[in-house]
């Protein structure tokens, strides 16, 4: 029977188990098989349209799969009205209630679960207290920045003190330094609530490494890659993974003995799993592509030159393909047209054979 | 290039060049910015003072409202005997037919309004958050029931309800009873249903706006949290639709407490409102002191009630 978690029963964790979801006709969300482990933190990362928040709200119960099971635990809450999920939940706009006090907000999940009166204030304090936002009990949501009102939303949905939290896109809507410190906020906010699994979607990849235990890459309403944030980022599967956690150059070549073929170019990279003379993609970083002569040299004349700051990014033009090298800052900047030359190491390369890229 | 034109003649621009003044002569005419401060110059001397703006509306209004209005009131305060006293006051107060018409208007009024007030926030509910089939179009037909006459509601009752209507009809043919159950129409029951089918949509317009603009996405943390679809709607939707049911409200009551055509239409014995005895003292009874007495008594219960809703709309932030 779904709904009822046996006695001792795991309360955390979240498992799409084929899950697909459809709006007249149209897929959103295809065949989805993904398991949250209990106290995880997992990113749900992709561009708009990905299938992402549609996995979020699968979960939350807003959305009806077409086929498949999600459960919460080992409870099958495919069916199971949203009330009754056990959820926290906090959204990109905060959704606070406008007409309450801060207070009336964070104890509005306590009240509606019944909880025991007595109880209610100190779990208010204590949701208040984790979140720093104990001084602002008796304001009203208009009177908080948006950073504040994101903090109460976070209070709020941890008052009820839930197995699973999902988080939709939770600093979308903050600025670039409010969202850094939220997102150390988070992070401390885990290390404190070691047993809640949380579903965190954004389509900020350094959202995602930074947060994330594991980050699931999705793209057009399916699940793309899946793993720690530093195996994505270090060996992707794919090239959408590739080129959409870390904007990697992605490079056509034919795989030979222990190298592959760009152009005319023979560049050494570790070919073990690809076949011989296949066609596949290398995937280099552009912060590994270095300015200057060195291994796996590449020719290539200079189509455009930004300045980042502590970094110059540079766009150059190798064998009809744009290739993108993040260089320290250059006392002297290469002007468009200049012949450079451009390498990388062995190691820094990933080849993406045929049969797992996805493009 | 700005360079190019100072220092010769204004007439004579460098071939290609911005026109530009001599220094000293900027903002005398010529450039785009002289220009600018020509319009206040061109005005000063001859400007026309504000308040005369005023007057065409202000003499609009005077003539087709203030003027009958004041004749209304100076007509109450004039008894057929002669002079000006407040003697019709006394007499119209004093009538038992008066005291009814009074009683009645309230009742039916506030009975229309919180019937209203009901239905429409059921309906507004269900039209903007339960999704069914031809939901947008029912909401469109809510703008055009607005524009409808309010005898209109009334005929059509009278047409299934009335003494020979159609649920009577079914009842004698089904029965061969020689009258139908259905004799409601012509009660004050009667008039506050046709207020209330008439008026609904009076204050669905404003809420079904409100509910527009609400954040679904606080009906889906509440959901979230644990609350049920009667927490939703009493503890998240509800004061965030107060502005709006105060004004649609308000709107509904005022109209309730005036309306005429409604409760002509029923035929209802014995149902006398205000607007009523104002057409019976001045119509049947050419009795027009007492006649503009209740209708200055109407249009001070109607100010009111607009002053009352002013203030409580500021209050809930309407």
């Amino acid at each position: 029977m779904s709904g009822a978690a046996p006695p001792g029963a795991v309360r955390s964790g979240i498992r799409f188990d084929g899950v697909t979801v459809a709006y007249h006709g149209n897929v959103v969300l295809d065949s989805l098989d993904l398991t949250v482990e209990p106290g995880e933190v997992m990113a749900l990362l992709g561009p708009s349209g990905s299938g992402k928040t549609t996995a979020l709200r699968a979960v939350a119960g807003f959305v009806q799969p077409v086929r498949g099971r999600v459960f919460i635990g080992e409870r099958d809450v495919t069916h199971l009205p949203p009330h009754r999920r056990g959820i926290g939940m906090v959204v990109q706009q905060y959704a606070l209630f406008p007409h309450m006090r801060v207070e009336d907000n964070v104890a509005f999940g306590l009240k509606a679960q019944k909880a025991a009166k007595g109880q209610i204030p100190g779990r208010v304090a204590e949701a208040l207290a984790m979140t720093g936002m104990d001084a602002y009990a008796k304001r009203y949501p208009r009177e908080l920045s948006g950073g504040q009102q994101q903090r109460v939303a976070i209070a709020r949905a941890l008052a009820i003190r839930p197995d699973v939290l999902l988080l939709d896109e939770p600093l979308s809507a903050l600025d670039a330094q409010l969202r850094s410190g939220m997102l150390t906020e988070l992070a401390r906010l885990h290390r404190e609530l070691p047993d809640v699994s949380i579903l965190y979607v954004t389509h900020d990849q350094v959202e995602a490494l930074t947060l994330a235990d594991r980050i699931a890459v999705m793209d057009r309403a399916r699940l793309q890659d899946c793993g720690s944030p530093q195996d994505l980022y270090r060996r992707p599967r794919t090239e959408f993974t590739a080129s959409f956690v870390g904007n990697a150059n992605l490079l056509p070549v034919r795989v030979g003995a222990g190298s592959v073929l760009f152009g005319d170019t023979e560049l050494s990279v570790a070919t073990e799993e690809a076949a011989w003379g296949a066609m596949a993609t290398l995937c280099v970083r552009p912060h590994l592509v270095g300015l200057g002569p060195g291994p796996n040299a590449l020719r290539g004349k200079i189509a455009e030159v930004q300045w980042r700051g502590s970094t110059h990014r540079l766009y150059v033009d190798v064998a009809g393909h744009r290739v993108k090298a993040d260089v320290r800052e250059l006392r002297v900047t290469p002007a468009l047209g200049d012949e450079v030359t451009l390498h990388f190491a062995r190691e820094d390369a990933v080849l993406l054979s045929a049969g797992v890229s996805d493009g | 290039m700005a360079s190019a034109g100072r220092g010769k003649p204004a007439g004579d621009p460098a071939p290609g060049a911005v026109p530009t003044l001599p220094r000293g002569l900027e903002g005398q005419g010529g450039t785009p910015n002289a220009l600018r401060n020509d319009c206040p110059q061109r005005g000063k001397g001859k400007q026309v003072p504000t308040w005369v703006w005023a007057l065409p509306p202000v003499a609009v209004l005077a003539a087709v409202f203030l003027y009958p209005l004041a004749l209304v009131v100076r007509q109450s305060v004039s008894p057929d005997s002669g002079g000006t006293s407040l003697q019709p006051y006394a007499d119209v107060f004093a009538s038992s037919a008066f005291r009814e018409a009074l009683t009645t208007t309230v009742w039916l009024s506030a009975g229309a309004t919180v019937g209203c007030l009901v239905l429409g926030f059921v309906l507004a509910l269900v039209i903007a958050f339960v999704p069914f089939p031809g939901g947008k179009a029912v909401a469109r037909f809510i703008d055009v029931f607005l524009s409808f006459p309010s005898f209109l509601i009334t005929l059509a009752l009278l047409f299934i309800y009335g003494t020979v209507g159609m649920a009577n009809g079914l009842w004698t043919d089904a029965t061969g009873a020689h009258s139908g159950p259905f004799q409601f129409l012509t009660t004050p029951w009667g008039v506050l249903l046709a207020e209330i089918t008439y008026f609904t949509p009076f204050v669905m317009r404003p809420l079904l706006a409100a509910f527009s603009q609400l954040d679904t996405a606080q009906l889906e943390v509440a959901s979230s949290l644990g609350a049920r679809p009667a927490r939703i709607v009493r503890r998240v939707i509800l004061p965030e639709a107060l502005p709006a049911l105060a004004a649609g409200g308000s709107l509904v009551l005022v109209m309730c407490l005036n309306e005429f055509g409604i409760v002509l239409f029923t035929g209802a014995k014995g149902v006398t409102t205000l607007p009523m005895l104002v057409y019976s003292k001045a119509i049947l009874e050419s009795d027009y002191p007492a006649a503009c007495v209740v209708a200055v008594v109407n249009i001070a219960i109607s100010v009111g009630l607009y002053g009352l809703y002013r203030v409580v709309s500021r209050r809930v932030g309407a």
